[in-house]
């Protein structure tokens, strides 16, 4: 292997991990408000509010770190929005989730084409602060050849999403407040009856949920230079892949990780392919020779041969919340 | 009371039909009238919202209410149903309400639109309405057109810069982001007039394609300019897409490029160079102008099917950013312009393009018969032979010229 075809090869892994990390913030988010027993399609949505009232919060501010905190805090409230709705108002969770869904790229395109048209759009790159933050790698690190490209070189955002994925995981495993949060998702009567107060715990989950959707917003934005085009929205369909990937990762948030870095295998291998045949002409030459078309299809089809798989096991999926999706009304007990 | 109320109700309802039937006079009124540029009616159907501050409605969008100002029709005149999806029940739909509304004339912007907008123009009832659609290819003998413009002669004089630069910088390889590679001839013949203009300055040039299979998805139009970046050195990044994060990706890299649609020298100051771009106003002035001149029956026949290009000003160039262009850049792009604005000469012909400078620093173009042959080989026009735009008109162009790298 020569140097310039390891070179591309690691470009590959290395544009595997930047653009699929999002898709990390939306699963673990929504693993999380699955899990506590609330099913949130708005995933998208909640993408879009936490993503453009960071960049353009972050940007005010000149800081990335106040940028996150308001991703947070805006996919929060979208949180709060759908927890009043299902939660308190027991309203069906699949049609207020598309509901979110709608409203947070109404809210997305409200605010950009309002700010665009005026001029106020904020500008990345005249934010120092924001493109120093983002574009920092950690220091002696990242400088080891190689390795050091394909661990070390990425932006803190990167890292951030995988220290929630880890640290989520330890919460619902092997802390108290983890368990009767996994209780509420399996049986939020039984775990009421032992004195957890349900509606607190849904909705405290569902907001944080929403929040680590919302920093994922924040990143699709910023990974795109914070470009307002008008008419498309820097999300683009990743929320509904992080729906998928919730499944796909049997609602564990460390297996997540691993889901994630699949599909944006398959993600990045439609833009590589014709890369990795030059790189690698006889070994990989026939990836240019495949049609585009079924690298495009290639992540669903393996997301629907996992969904097959998992249905032909016959067995439930343990981790699956039992009550996912099912309001809850201490009346009915 | 019951009495009463019913009363109040039937008179609420006599009311209604009274001012419903002097409406129905005005409209009446308004028909029978001579239709003049201050009466026009002009309909428009997008595919996304009229809000919107960039993209192709927006670009549409700016075109008629650019073209209206000119004719000097007032804004109120125009009605539009926005964020009409590809379906034909859909459009069928947003037609209805902009005939209630009384318009003489309607546009459609986007492909999926045809079928819906070829039935409507059949209808007896709507034979006093011109329609006109965009990017199509279905028509009739009178009252429907369709209308695109010749991008391909505006992408050569933007490949002539690229190529300048890459003789510049001493770097043949140039990327190319395309939504689509041969499928459509929109794309292809794009890529290949880029490659031509290039060629036509540095003979060494080579355009990388990577094609996303899709016409707006920033994400992958990133990630498609870094790996040409990345992957082959590519030195200008040119693009068929909608945003601009190639240009973007190219600022950052250090590298120059060509946007498309719009001036993007805004999003990227000191690497864009120029960018092909549509003047819809052009075409939507005459479409309006046709519509108002004679009933719509001749719609057809005074318009035809709009094929515009740089002689009509429909496509053009963004103004060449001198802080990123080559030297030449100018002089040479303008001498090329006003020679196919002249006619005598278009970019799928048998006839090559060289520049030659003389010692008072002044270009020349230098023509030479040279076969157009496709990069695997296959010659499509002899030495000599004239331009095969028809096959960008019909869309049959599916081949890749001599020059484009696409593996």
């Amino acid at each position: 292997m020569n140097n310039e075809a390891l070179g591309i090869f690691i470009n590959f892994l290395f544009s595997i991990v930047v653009y699929s990390i999002p898709l990390l913030y939306g699963t673990v988010g929504e693993i999380i408000t699955e899990k506590s027993g609330s099913l949130n399609l708005g995933v998208e949505g909640t993408m879009a509010i936490g993503g453009v009232a960071g960049y353009i919060i972050g940007c005010s501010t000149n800081s990335v770190t106040v940028g996150i905190l308001a991703a947070m805090l805006f996919g929060a409230l979208c949180g709060l929005v759908f927890s009043f709705l299902t939660v308190t108002l027991q309203a069906n969770q699949n049609v207020t989730g598309l509901t979110m869904t709608t409203f947070g790229l109404g809210v997305y395109f409200f605010i950009g084409n309002g700010l665009a048209s005026s001029g106020k759009w904020p500008i990345m790159t005249e934010h120092s602060a924001i493109i120093n933050s983002w574009e920092a790698k950690i220091p002696f690190l990242s400088n080891i050849p190689i390795i050091g490209k394909i661990l070390f070189s990425y932006n803190i955002f990167v890292y951030l999403a995988v220290i929630i994925a880890i640290v989520a995981y330890l919460y619902m495993k092997y802390t108290k407040m983890g368990l009767k949060m996994r209780a509420i998702g399996e049986n939020p009567a039984a775990a009421d009856s032992l004195g957890v107060n349900v509606i607190a715990y849904k909705y405290i989950h569902i907001m944080l949920g929403s929040a680590i959707m919302g920093i994922g917003g924040l990143y699709m934005g910023l990974n795109l230079g914070g470009s307002f085009e008008g008419s498309t929205c820097w999300i683009n369909g990743y929320g509904w892949i992080a729906i998928a990937l919730v499944i796909f990762a049997g609602w564990n948030t460390a297996y997540a990780i691993l889901g994630t870095l699949v599909f944006g295998f398959f993600n990045t291998l439609q833009v590589y392919n014709t890369d990795l045949a030059y790189a690698f002409p006889n070994v990989l030459g026939w990836l240019s020779k495949i049609p585009p078309h079924l690298f495009k299809a290639l992540p669903f089809i393996i997301t629907a041969i996992v969904l097959v798989a998992a249905s032909i096991r016959k067995k439930k999926n343990p981790n699956e919340p039992s009550a996912c999706g099912i309001n809850y009304y201490r009346e009915d007990r | 009371m019951k009495k009463l109320l019913s009363m109040l109700l039937a008179l609420a309802m006599l009311l209604t039909c009274m001012v419903a039937f002097s409406a129905c006079g005005d409209e009446a009124a308004n028909n029978s009238g001579e239709l003049t540029l201050e009466n026009v009616k002009v309909g428009a159907i997008y595919i996304t919202s009229q809000n919107d501050t960039a993209g192709y409605t927006f670009a549409h969008h700016n075109g008629i209410t650019t073209a209206m100002e000119k004719l000097g029709i007032p804004a109120e005149n125009l009605y539009i149903v926005d964020n009409v999806a590809e379906d034909d029940t859909a459009v069928s739909n947003a037609i209805d309400t902009l005939a209630g509304k009384g318009c003489n004339i309607i546009f459609g912007i986007s492909f999926g639109y045809l079928n819906a907008m070829n039935d409507a123009a059949a209808k007896e009832e709507y034979a006093n309405i011109a329609f006109s659609h965009a990017t199509g290819y279905l028509a009739n003998e009178t009252n429907f057109n369709n209308y695109f413009g010749r991008i391909y002669q505006a992408r050569y004089l933007a490949g002539i810069a690229a190529g300048l630069k890459s003789l510049e910088l001493g770097n043949d390889a140039l990327g190319y982001v395309a939504a689509y590679g041969t499928e459509y001839a929109e794309t292809c013949s794009g890529i290949n007039a880029f490659t031509m203009g290039a060629l036509s300055v540095n003979p060494n040039a080579q355009v990388y394609v990577k094609t996303i299979n899709a016409w707006a998805d920033e994400t992958m139009e990133k990630q498609a300019a870094e790996s040409l970046i990345n992957t082959y050195n590519v030195c200008v990044i040119a693009q068929h897409c909608d945003s601009a994060q190639p240009q973007l990706v190219a600022a950052n890299a250090g590298v120059f490029g060509c946007g498309y649609n719009s001036d993007m020298t805004e999003q990227a100051p000191t690497s864009h160079i120029t960018a092909p771009i549509w003047n819809w106003d052009v075409y939507y002035a005459e479409a309006i102008k046709a519509a108002v001149n004679a009933p719509a029956s001749e719609f057809v026949n005074n318009i035809g099917i709009y094929y515009g290009g740089l002689k009509e000003g429909f496509v053009d160039i963004s103004p060449i950013n001198a802080a990123a262009a080559s030297e030449g850049t100018e002089e040479i792009v303008s001498l090329v312009k006003d020679l196919i604005i002249s006619g005598e000469w278009d970019v799928f012909s048998g006839v090559k393009l060289s520049y030659t400078q003389d010692a008072d620093g002044n270009w020349t173009i230098v023509k030479t018969d040279a076969d157009l042959v496709t990069n695997t080989g296959e010659v499509i026009v002899t030495a000599g032979g004239a331009s095969v735009d028809d096959g960008v008109i019909k869309g049959s162009m599916n081949y890749y010229v001599a020059g484009v790298v696409a593996e």
